[in-house]
């Protein structure tokens, strides 16, 4: 008689629920999961060396396809590392676009993030509730630097260029009405700021709306409550950061631990959660999301306020003026320069963090004093937080992971590099 | 032309007994499994549509007006697709199973009272035929799961055994609830003693009851939240993920016609059938709005809709239910209730509860 055996499962890497390119060997006893085994490399791209081979501004837009749902944040934290080598500290306005557009970021991030985790369980209308919202700020980040997604936007030394005086609006098409492009060329009228004012005003009650299809709803507490738990003690050990590791009830941040750019001047809380399962960690992104916008408030009226430079006008870092280009030789010179061989950067080494919607993103960078990087490591959450997969799903069933997966909010572009 | 439509009459009374029955079915049959089918297209086309429409989308309006020729052309691409047999499949039960969905989602149809006589059987035992059929379509599901050899599809078959299972049981002593009310199991029967007005339908003593019936018919068709035998984000398809073409469209068409099925046994047996829900107003009978106390078929299609409408609208609000959770709904919540509120309706039928049972 044969003996009764646990059964393998393959899951992903087409998988619906598999985020991406994630190949999990399941083990299972009927329903429940007694092992997982993650395989993970399936989007490797090889950054860290293409970034080794080229000048240092070539990489930005690499940064931008690691994790593809946080772009700014990618290259915020690149272009940190970069200026901490130089030695040079950006304009304060182009700190404040900086910051303004790292929360913008982490809204679409935990909009998508909230989307994504909704469909996993099976809530299908808040995803293409969240879209609508995300469309918005993909429209700003058009509005910056023309590309929806990867922006490439953040330079060292400061922003590729300062915020629009007026907003794109919505062309005539044959599939649009008069009436429809009226409504969406409404919050256009003005200036980029004045769209982004008038998102942070929507948005508040568009999280509600949010929160009404899932915060109180039966299924969706009976589907996350008491689910992937990490104890606090645990979630450190883990390495975890960002929501997952406030989600544990530790109160980290590097907005406010480690403060970059000009997060010491803004008002913000952090929330952290009390259980460390799925639904404290939902909890404790739906209230990020509300804090970013607190922050986005404060950059706005800052913004609106104090005009100034965006970029630094040391032209051995930073391109010179298109008019100065056109008229003046050296500013040729240094615009050749710039654009072909790139700018030295002093040797040494340096580790720049930031408080990315997914956790702590941090680019390691050595520079033995050419134009290109020597070595650069990306230090992603994500990879962190899948590595402890296996540890939070075992006992719980199929359709858990599914969950665990959503509530990680693992990309693959940044955990596979 | 009079002469021929003569002869045909007298061709007719010459036939044997038999096979005018047998012709009278048939016609009978295909008055129904047509507009069914076509029933069945326009709800997924509703869907679709009614679903974009609480998610803040357009749907399918390309093709045709209104996007109303988008179910012809699903089809006609259904159709056009090959059906493949994964390798290592049972090749007999693997193309058996879809015929199993969708000849017992079909078949049941043959007791729904659709208005007052329109009927194809008048069977004595309607009711446990639905409930026979019902348990019978259980068997699509297993073996589709079973014959495709994949692990995704046993999984599905294996949650979907279960669960139907179990809410069979409670949808069952819900309708033991019906059963006792009218005193019958004819299902034409059971609309005719809900007669009267509104306040005499079964859905009034029996709300528990009813609403039992209807999350249990969600379940039976594995409709979300009670998806977990498809869970798109967990098995993918479930049981049906290796079927493709027109064996997968059997299963669809098989789906959607026992979520009319439910819906229209729903109406039918908790809340009047083809009755007007202003019978019984004689105020209203002389004026010119007095058509709409009359029974008709119409009253039929307008609830059977309403009941469509909250199982596309579940779909859009809920998130899925775990696999134990659903069997933990069913075996600990709903049955207890309706076994108590069967009691308490025994206690109503003894002591001649007007008006329902007096």
């Amino acid at each position: 008689m044969p003996e009764i055996q646990n059964f393998t499962m393959n899951f992903g890497p087409q998988h619906p629920a598999a985020h991406g390119v994630l190949r999990l060997v399941l083990e299972m006893d009927g329903e429940i999961i007694t092992k997982v085994d993650a395989h993970i490399g399936l989007l490797h791209r090889a950054t860290e060396k293409l970034a080794e081979s080229k000048p240092f501004n070539q990489s930005i837009g690499y940064m931008d396809r690691l994790d593809y749902v946080s772009v700014m944040c990618n290259e915020h934290a690149y272009v940190m590392a970069i200026e901490k080598l130089l030695g040079v500290n950006p304009p304060i306005r182009a700190q404040y676009i900086r910051v303004l557009y790292d929360e913008l970021t982490r809204i679409t991030n935990h909009l998508l993030w909230l989307g994504a985790h909704g469909l996993d369980i099976g809530a299908m209308t808040v995803f293409l509730y969240c879209f609508r919202e995300r469309e918005d700020i993909m429209d700003m980040y058009e509005a910056v630097s023309g590309a929806r997604m990867h922006s490439t936007y953040y330079r060292p030394g400061g922003v590729y260029r300062d915020l629009p005086a007026q907003m794109p609006q919505y062309q005539k098409s044959r599939f649009r009405s008069k009436a429809d492009l009226k409504r969406l060329n409404q919050a256009r009228q003005g200036s980029l700021l004045d769209f982004i004012e008038d998102f942070t005003k929507r948005f508040p009650a568009c999280i509600d709306e949010y929160e009404t299809l899932l915060t109180d709803n039966r299924i969706w507490k009976q589907r996350t409550v008491g689910i992937g738990v990490v104890s606090p003690e645990r979630a450190l050990q883990l390495g975890f950061s960002g929501p997952m590791l406030r989600g544990s009830g530790i109160e980290w941040d590097l907005r406010k631990k480690q403060p970059y750019a000009v997060y010491d001047r803004m008002d913000f809380d952090i929330p952290v959660g009390i259980n460390g399962d799925c639904y404290d960690r939902y909890l404790v992104r739906i209230e990020e999301m509300r804090q970013s916008n607190k922050i986005i408030r404060q950059c706005v009226d800052w913004l609106r306020a104090n005009p100034g430079p965006v970029w630094l006008e040391d032209h051995k870092v930073t391109p010179p003026h298109r008019t100065q280009m056109k008229n003046d030789m050296e500013s040729l010179i240094h615009h050749f320069k710039y654009m072909t061989e790139g700018y030295c950067v002093p040797a040494g080494e340096v580790y720049a963090a930031i408080e990315h919607p997914k956790g702590e993103f941090g680019i390691y960078m050595i520079s033995d004093g050419a134009n290109k990087p020597f070595r650069v490591k990306i230090r992603a959450a994500g990879f962190a937080h899948l590595s402890s997969l296996d540890e939070m799903v075992r006992g719980h069933m199929l359709a858990d992971l599914v969950a665990i997966i959503g509530t990680q909010d693992i990309v693959f572009g940044e955990v596979d590099r | 032309m009079s002469s021929v439509l003569h002869n045909l009459v007298m061709f007719w009374q010459a036939l044997p007994a038999g096979w005018q029955l047998t012709l009278r079915s048939l016609a009978g049959i295909v008055a129904i499994m047509l507009p069914l089918i076509l029933a069945v297209a326009y709800l997924t086309l509703a869907e679709r549509r009614i679903i974009g429409f609480m998610q803040v989308r357009i749907g399918p309006n390309r093709v045709g007006p209104w996007g109303l020729f988008q179910p012809f052309a699903d089809v006609l691409k259904l159709m056009l697709k090959e059906v493949i047999l994964p390798t290592n499949a049972n090749r007999f039960l693997f193309l058996t199973a879809p015929i199993i969905s969708i000849a017992t989602a079909f078949a049941a149809w043959a007791v729904v009272p659709f208005s007052k006589g329109v009927i194809l059987s008048d069977a004595n035992a309607g009711l446990l035929y639905i409930l026979a059929l019902s348990s019978f379509g259980v068997y699509g599901v297993i073996l589709s799961g079973w014959a495709s050899n994949s692990k995704y599809a046993f999984l599905g078959a294996m949650r979907s055994a279960a669960q139907m299972v179990s809410y069979e049981i409670a949808m069952g002593f819900a309708l033991v609830g019906v059963l006792l009310a009218s005193q019958s199991l004819n299902i034409n029967q059971i609309v005719l003693s809900q007669g009267g007005n509104i306040g005499h339908w079964y859905i009034w003593p029996l709300l528990p009851l009813f609403v039992i019936y209807l999350v249990s018919g969600v379940a039976e068709t594995n409709r979300a939240p009670f998806d977990v035998a498809e869970g798109e984000s967990e098995i993918v398809a479930g049981f049906h993920v290796e079927y493709s073409g027109t064996a997968f469209a059997a299963f669809f068409l098989a789906e959607y016609a026992n979520m009319i099925l439910i819906s229209a046994l729903a109406t039918t047996l908790f809340c009047g059938g083809w009755f007007s829900p202003l019978q019984g107003w004689a105020w209203l009978a002389g004026t010119p709005l007095g058509f709409l106390t009359h029974t008709s078929f119409i009253w039929f299609a307008i609830k059977t809709c309403f009941f469509l409408y909250c199982f596309l609208w579940f779909r859009a609000t809920f998130p899925r239910y775990r696999y134990d959770q659903i069997m933990r709904l069913g075996w600990k919540v709903f049955i207890p209730i309706t076994v108590v509120w069967l009691m308490l309706e025994g206690l109503a039928i003894v002591i001649k509860l007007p008006p329902w049972f007096a």
